[in-house]
């Protein structure tokens, strides 16, 4: 028996220690917002915060999530309310979508350390998450723009 | 009669789900051409409510007779019905419609998405769904009012008349009474208030946190996930298996054989993967045991030297070609997986008389034809509920339904409700590729500069050969796919003498439409072939493709908006080179202008591409731009990187280190400008793939004076000495 904290809340899991944690968060608690998408941690599809960091969830052992907070996309904000989301919804970024909640967790982790982040900031934290559907502009833009909102919260 | 008109239509809504409360409006659905041929004579209309659903709260429900896979569909119906009902754009939803033929495609027949034709094959059939829906409230508020419904007017979701105003949820019970109108009369296009105007997608709030429906995502209680360990090379079979050790994992349930190999259930995929992976099996190599890339390539080499079955013929292109300035080239480009970011999967609930499948697919009619013959049951004893798409380029929409008709069977031979999983490596090395082809062309170049004499051999599998399309998209031995934007090509046409001819060669290799079809290397070569030209004549690209296509305005269009926009009469940025090609396809004319630079070690980057389209109408702009870039990137994936090979009857790639799409880093700024245009409407979804490769290639010889022929592109071709 393993004891998550998986967005603020507490789950008693039966799992082999060696599990990767996505596929205890998407089959066994049906947090299934964290996607599969290459098991290799290539992609970011499955991108989730450790004590706030970014980490690829298909590659980690479900025993290193023991006594640590993981958050999934499912606990980022209430009603879509996370600049990132809010900047993603203003400038259309979702295509397919598959993708999106690891490029947004992925980029909270950036806005957090970099509240401004530059081009080659954006560069250097979204390079291991892919979008196949090529929407890599707009998540450039939303990026930026949710910036600018969390800058003009600030004041 | 179908199914779901044996149904009635209590039936039909519940059998949709759609039965939650709330009002319907009972109205008729007028029948495109096509589908009204699958009715029976009797004329019996179709169901009702077959596309929309009001709501007593005044919400509208769309039901898309098109599968969502990130071109934005979810959207832009909507915004047909939403147009000609007046409706508030803020209580529109929309969601996907069950497999039945009222929902065939308005020129296939049958229930697909493809081919970039969704917008404008729905375009009247939507509208006047809504159309026919705004009538019979007007007719219900009139009722109301005590007046004529030509005294009332419809705003926003509400019918008004002088002093008077009713919401069209409070409406629609009445409404659902009046018989539907026979005709309607579609809105003025200058009245239009969201057709044509940037409208924001409906499924972003739900694609931002996670609780968008995926196929991958769905889940019953009871439910036991699936991986199946298939032949390691093409068209195997097992020979054996011993299932004993895959058993002894903590989770697995049960071991089953399949027609496509083994199927190891499990109560969750990771236990279903582990056990996979200590499954023994002994497999018969199937007929493709020696398959290998560079042995393919010679062959394909040595076909297209040889006369294979023409496509395009005119004059007498080998005697022609015996003067003027001879140019000779062979083109080249691989396989290519289509590498959706959603693992290919399915679930499927079989009982005695029911087959359930919820899966992301764009072939809904053909895969439950399929499940139907798999479990005996009648076609319409099969439901289909369409889950979002996590992407699909094609891989979605297979002829043969491999991923629908697998996870049908592993239900069937294990008697549980599953849901059968595709790992990353299994969609790598599972098959159903972009064929890859070789061109090889002779032109000659007149006097005047124009190409005087061409000879074109276009060597690579049919996709088409032995599916349900064949005998419409083969003929005398041609697939159509495989020449197009060669054969019809508006530069082939012009040229007095020419033979365009093809060889299909059965290589054993499963083979599939990948987006833009034929287009994806069409497009490649002959623009770049009019780059060899113009660089021939000494003109200059631009320039030389105006001249070519002066009698073809909206390739000029598209060409001239692209051109000035990216500045091609300014010098670029130091170090910067651009190029430049235009190509239709799908109805769309597409021109892209690419900015590269190549450093000493032959590291290409891809800085800026700028990109015009002429798509006719465009219903919603910013979801053609998201298209174009999406288009763009894509097809920057396969130029810089995407390459399937072969050895010893195997794939060599497995997951994305080895087959590597493009990522946030190389991504180039894109801009996207549409052509004002009256012309008719063509597609989005994948006309902004084949001019990438060409214009990048174009650009790298205005960069390097290096003409590269074949994709990808490798920094050791680009190397400078």
């Amino acid at each position: 028996m393993i004891t998550l904290t998986v967005n603020r809340k507490k789950h008693d899991v039966e799992a082999d220690p060696s599990t990767p944690l996505l596929w205890v968060l998407r089959d066994l608690l049906h947090l299934t917002g964290t996607k599969f998408g290459c098991g290799m941690a290539q992609c970011g599809a499955c991108t989730i915060h450790l004590d706030g960091e970014a980490v690829r969830s298909c590659v980690t052992p479900v025993s290193r999530a023991e006594g640590k907070q993981v958050t999934t996309i499912e606990g980022l904000s209430e009603g879509n309310s996370h600049p990132l989301q809010v900047a993603w919804i203003e400038e259309d970024v979702p295509q397919c979508g598959y993708c999106q909640s690891g490029q947004i967790m992925s980029a909270a982790v950036l806005l957090r350390e970099k509240p401004v982040p530059t081009d080659e900031d954006i560069d250097m934290a979204m390079s291991g998450n892919i979008c196949r559907c090529g929407t890599y502009q707009r998540i450039r833009c939303a990026i930026h723009r949710a910036a600018e909102m969390s800058k003009g919260g600030a004041k | 009669m179908s199914g779901n008109q044996r149904l009635g239509r209590r039936g039909f809504l519940k059998a949709s789900g759609l039965l939650t409360g709330g009002l319907v409006v009972g109205f008729q659905v007028p029948l495109a051409k096509r589908a009204a041929a699958q009715t029976p004579p009797t004329g019996k209309l179709p169901p009702p409510n077959a596309f929309l659903r009001i709501g007593a709260d005044g919400s509208v429900l769309v039901l898309l007779a098109h599968s969502e896979m990130g071109q934005g569909i979810w959207t832009t119906l909507p915004m047909l019905i939403a147009e000609e009902l007046d409706a508030d754009w803020s209580k529109v939803k929309a969601q996907h419609c069950p497999v039945a033929p009222v929902y065939g495609h308005t020129a296939f027949g049958f229930q697909i998405t493809g081919g970039s034709t969704s917008t404008h094959s729905e375009f009247d059939r939507y509208r006047q769904v809504g159309a026919m829906a705004r009538a019979l409230l007007v007719q219900a508020a009139a009722a109301k009012f005590g007046v004529k419904p030509e005294d009332c007017r419809t705003e926003k979701g509400f019918v008004i008349s002088v002093g008077k105003k009713a919401g069209y949820g409070e409406l629609a019970e009445a409404a659902a009474k009046f018989p539907a109108p026979e005709k309607v009369t579609l809105k003025d296009p200058k009245d239009w208030r969201i057709i044509g105007k940037t409208t924001k997608r409906l499924d972003s709030p739900e694609k931002v946190n996670g609780t968008a429906q995926f196929g991958m995502d769905v889940h019953f209680p009871g439910m036991l996930t699936a991986v199946v360990a298939r032949s390691p090379g093409f068209g195997g079979k097992v020979k054996s298996y011993d299932a004993k050790a895959a058993l002894a994992v903590p989770g697995v349930r049960q071991v089953v054989q399949v027609p496509s190999g083994i199927a190891v259930l499990a109560d969750h995929y990771w236990a279903a993967k582990q056990g996979r992976e200590v499954l023994k099996v002994d497999w018969e190599e199937g007929p493709t045991a020696g398959l290998d890339s560079v042995k393919l390539r010679g062959e394909f080499h040595k076909l297209a030297a040889t006369p294979g079955m023409p496509a395009a013929k005119a004059g007498d292109a080998d005697a022609a070609l015996g003067k003027g300035t001879i140019l000779e080239a062979e083109y080249f480009v691989p396989y290519l997986a289509h590498a959706p970011m959603e693992p290919l999967n399915c679930t499927v609930k079989l009982s005695e008389d029911k087959c359930e499948i919820w899966s992301g697919t764009q072939l809904q009619t053909v895969d439950q034809g399929v499940a139907a013959q798999i479990t005996g049951l009648k076609p319409e004893q099969v439901e289909i509920h369409t889950t979002f798409l996590g992407g699909g380029f094609g891989r979605r929409a297979t002829p043969t339904s491999d991923f629908i008709s697998e996870a049908v069977q592993v239900a069937k031979a294990s008697g549980k409700l599953v849901k059968v999983v595709w790992s990353r490596e299994d969609d790598i090395r599972g098959g159903y590729y972009r064929s890859s082809f070789l061109h090889q062309a002779k032109v000659a170049l007149g006097s005047d500069g124009h190409p005087s004499a061409w000879k074109h051999a276009i060597v690579g599998q049919s996709i088409m050969a032995g599916t349900m399309m064949e005998a419409m998209m083969v003929k005398d031995g041609v697939d159509a796919t495989s020449v197009e934007g060669v054969s019809d090509s508006p530069y082939m046409k012009e040229v007095p003498d020419h033979l365009v001819h093809l060889h299909s060669p059965k290589t054993g290799v499963p083979v599939l439409w990948w987006r833009s079809v034929g287009h994806s290397h069409t497009g490649f070569v002959m623009e770049c072939l009019i780059d060899e030209l113009a660089h021939a004549a000494k003109q200059d690209p631009a320039e030389y493709r105006r001249m070519l296509l002066k009698d073809h305005p909206r390739h000029l269009a598209a060409l001239n908006l692209a051109v000035e926009k990216s500045g091609w009469d300014k010098p670029p940025e130091e170090g910067h080179f651009r190029g430049v090609a235009v190509h239709e396809s799908f109805g769309s004319y597409v021109a892209e202008v690419a900015e590269v630079s190549v450093s000493k070690e032959g590291q290409l980057k891809v800085h800026k591409v700028t990109c015009a389209i002429d798509c006719g109408l465009a219903v919603n702009p910013d979801g053609v731009k998201a298209q174009m870039e999406s288009g763009i990137i894509f097809a920057l994936s396969a130029v810089l990187h995407g390459e399937i090979t072969f050895a010893d009857g195997r794939v060599k790639q497995r997951n994305f280190h080895d087959y590597p799409v493009l990522r946030m880093n190389e991504a180039p700024l894109i801009e996207t400008h549409i052509v004002p245009s009256t012309g008719k409407m063509g597609g989005a979804g994948e006309c902004g793939v084949p001019p990438l490769a060409p214009a990048v290639a174009n650009a790298i010889f205005a960069a390097t004076g290096k003409r590269l022929r074949e994709l990808p592109i490798r920094a050791d071709q680009l190397k400078q000495a």
